[in-house]
């Protein structure tokens, strides 16, 4: 990803001011004004609520990146899409907290760009036998980039979002550092893995130090009336989470047929064991759905989108001890001149195991685990940790 | 924060005179106007005078005029209310989404429309509706004057053709009433909307014409109001704004006070004319004289608006949706501007309430944001000449 030097330039300046904001303040008016990315839920709301409590000029934004009545009714998708992201009703939500906070509020269209940088590698992604995660690629690309740089024009240096992580300075290394943050349960550091020193330099994650029922609490004390609003966890432009549907809806929208990926099931061993509707249809490590009833219960081991393979195996077969990542993003380091420890999660949920971190290629990174990990899925990221500081992350191949 | 406020083409704020005039009406003078005692008649007598004051400023009969809720339900009780399924509509690409996404309705219900284009000034050519003319057109559905651009289409042309076919007229003058003289004879329309709060009356209250021996099954269904067009109890207060701005807008042309407007929309746009790589959209054509539509290459018009807010300067750029997020233009698409300069395009329109003052202080800060959001432009600032007169 490219920012311009232009857009954030004059990074060790804030450095030092985010270090002593109070100081800062003084010095250079504009960090007074932060821009807020209001979703419309409860904890971006808070930290607007929060921030503006805090003195700050506080402008809210909301992006607008996908039309959630676009594939509506299309090729059996939900009719009404409500309560998600980019929806009608969240963008009211978030309208409502900044008319009751008192702080502008504007609403930003992204979808173009959205759809070019996420939705699009979502589906060529599922579409070659991978598992995306489109949240990393919209934090990428959208909400540390663009919306950064919407920020930065309309005069706010800093952007505040209700991510639950940390950044901080670490004036020793000489870079921006992201934290877990103290609700662990809560933890969005592995969509954050990709964010560059700049973007890190220039945004907060007000909640970082708080845990969820904490921040409800403090959204009832600030009078916000989406304080009990539950917390959305699909993919926001895939309603009911049914991406097999959105596919076919998102391809039939553009006058495409969804390509042929049937292929042959083979076991691990090489024996074709039966036949499969298109890769698209399987994740590593899924069991169900097979279409083939053996003795012992058979798991997705690999995906060879090229051959339009699916090989599947028993449950130890799911065991790996490596993995490779490419596009990585290192964020506590500079650069990875020998191996180190660390310990890495392979998805969201995915208690962070000990593995050893070193190059392994141009733009590729090895990972070798103490034990063995259980479905390692490619397009899904590996985030890796030290402690609770994320030491980087990339795409797992 | 001084704040100016230059989106007079969304609404413009109620005229003190047009206030005092409703004011009676939401509480002394309550009576609904269909009722047959003083009350009722002291109602009726207000809603067939602002009928009048109407009637005046469009150069038609009292009789022509259909009071409604404004701007968008004139033009859907005009294209609802005439073509039927199986009839052929007529209307231009860059129309207002009243009509355009009425004409869209048209469609699913069996109509079939032809959408003329226009030339990269922004006009229609009344040719091209010739052309696009079938024996089953029923209508044909032009703008008076756009609402993003304000470039004034050749309406009277246009009337002519659609009269010699013996096709009905109808154009959105929403944007139009008030900056230019009206006289639907002379434009040769059959059905006109106007709404109030675009001339400084009341939202909530439109109106449009209906020529006499038109035709025009109505969309709402209930009492014999309004000449059993639009039934339901008039909104009186709204009805009596309206025909109070109508006549201060009458008064205005007639004094020519739409010339100050021009001069001071002038100044505006030259002054930011002399910024680099800036243009104005649909220069070449003639326009109404309170609005202009200006592109800064490289600027996100986006980021622009919201910037000029944050310092108190009310403009647009493109269309607003209901979610408030601003989605390309497609008046400037249709003009065949690139889409990076449709996005790089803001409007500034004026108002009577607009002092020099007020013109000064958007010109300065325009100037500066323009030059302050170049310098932050993630595509750096090309060095560029100056656009070459009309985009």
């Amino acid at each position: 990803m490219k920012c311009s030097i232009e857009v954030f330039g004059g990074r060790n300046l804030r450095a030092v001011a985010q270090s002593s904001r109070l100081a800062a303040e003084t010095v250079m008016e504009n960090l007074k004004t932060i821009a807020v990315a209001m979703s419309g839920g409860v904890d971006s709301s808070t930290v607007a609520a929060m921030l503006r409590a805090e003195g700050h000029e506080v402008v809210g934004l909301t992006m607008q990146l996908w039309n959630q009545r676009r594939l509506a009714g299309h090729e059996g998708m939900p009719e009404a899409v409500q309560g998600r992201c980019c929806s009608l009703d969240d963008v009211y939500d978030a309208r409502r907290v900044a008319e009751t906070i008192g702080i502008p509020y504007y609403v930003v269209n992204h979808e173009e760009r959205f759809e070019r940088d996420v939705v699009q590698p979502f589906v060529q992604d599922y579409l070659s036998g991978r598992t995306p995660i489109p949240c990393s690629l919209c934090n990428n690309h959208l909400k540390f980039d663009q919306l950064l740089i919407v920020a930065r024009q309309i005069g706010a240096d800093t952007l505040a979002t209700g991510h639950y992580a940390g950044v901080e300075f670490d004036e020793k290394r000489g870079r921006w550092l992201l934290k877990r943050p103290a609700d662990l349960a809560k933890d969005q550091t592995y969509f954050l893995f990709g964010l560059t020193q700049e973007q890190l330099g220039r945004t907060i994650f007000p909640l970082g130090g708080m845990t969820k029922p904490e921040v409800r609490e403090l959204a009832r004390k600030h009078g916000l009336a989406l304080a009990e609003k539950p917390d959305s966890q699909e993919i926001c432009f895939v309603p009911g989470g049914d991406y097999k549907r959105f596919l076919d809806a998102y391809l039939a929208e553009r006058g495409e047929a969804l390509p042929d990926t049937s292929g042959e099931l083979v076991t691990t061993d090489g024996r074709v064991i039966g036949e499969h509707q298109g890769v698209h249809n399987f994740t590593v490590g899924q069991r169900k759905g097979l279409g083939v009833a053996t003795g012992s219960p058979l798991y997705v081991i690999q995906i060879k989108g090229d051959a339009g393979q699916v090989v599947v195996g028993n449950n130890e077969e799911l065991y790996s001890r490596t993995l490779r990542v490419q596009r990585a993003n290192l964020i506590a380091v500079e650069d990875l001149n020998e191996p180190i420890r660390v310990t890495s999660k392979i998805r969201h949920r995915h208690e962070p195991a000990p593995a050893l971190l070193e190059k392994s290629g141009e733009d590729e990174l090895l990972l070798t685990f103490d034990e063995p990990q259980r479905a390692i899925t490619p397009g899904q990221a590996a985030v890796f940790y030290n402690g609770d500081i994320v030491v980087g992350g990339g795409w797992i191949v | 924060m001084r704040r100016v406020y230059l989106d007079n083409s969304a609404t413009t704020p109620v005229l003190p005179e047009v206030f005092e005039a409703m004011k009676p009406y939401f509480d002394e003078r309550f009576g609904n106007a269909s009722s047959i005692h003083h009350h009722g008649q002291e109602t009726r007598a207000a809603v067939e005078g602002a009928r009048e004051s109407v009637a005046n400023l469009l150069a038609c009969r009292a009789s022509e005029v259909v009071f409604t809720s404004g701007g968008t339900e004139a033009d859907n009780l005009a294209l609802f209310g005439l073509a039927d399924p199986g009839d052929h509509v007529i209307t231009s690409t860059v129309e207002h989404h009243a009509v355009l996404n009425a004409c869209k309705h048209l469609e699913s219900q069996g109509c079939e429309v032809t959408y003329v284009p226009v030339d990269g000034r922004g006009l229609v050519d009344p040719e091209d509706v010739r052309r696009a003319l079938r024996p089953e057109t029923k209508l044909v559905a032009i703008m008076m004057a756009n609402n993003e651009t304000g470039v004034l289409q050749p309406v009277e042309e246009i009337g002519r053709v659609a009269g010699e076919a013996d096709v009905c007229f109808h154009t959105d003058a929403v944007q139009a009433a008030g900056k230019v003289p009206i006289d639907v004879n002379q434009i040769g329309c059959d059905l006109l909307a106007i709404s109030g709060h675009k001339i400084h009356g009341p939202q909530g209250a439109g109106a449009l014409y209906v020529r006499r021996g038109t035709t025009l099954e109505p969309m709402l269904f209930g009492g014999r109001h309004e000449r059993s067009r639009r039934a339901g109890t008039e909104n009186v207060p709204g009805i009596v704004g309206l025909g109070k701005a109508a006549e201060l807008a009458r008064g205005g042309l007639d004094r020519g006070e739409t010339e100050q407007l021009s001069t001071k929309r002038n100044r505006l746009e030259r002054a930011l004319l002399q910024l680099d790589a800036a243009g104005v959209n649909g220069a070449g054509a003639p326009r109404v004289p309170n609005t202009t539509s200006i592109c800064f290459d490289f600027i996100d018009g986006e980021a622009l608006v919201i910037a000029l807010d944050l310092k108190g300067l009310a403009v647009s750029t493109g269309a607003a949706c209901s979610s408030g997020a601003i989605e390309p233009s497609h008046v400037l698409t249709a003009m065949g501007i690139t889409a990076d300069r449709a996005r790089a395009s803001i409007r500034l329109s004026l108002g009577k309430q607009n002092t020099d003052d007020d013109v000064d202080f958007a010109i300065a800060l325009v100037m500066e944001t323009v030059a302050r959001l170049r310098e932050l432009s993630p595509a750096g600032r090309p060095v560029v000449s100056r656009h070459e007169g009309q985009l």
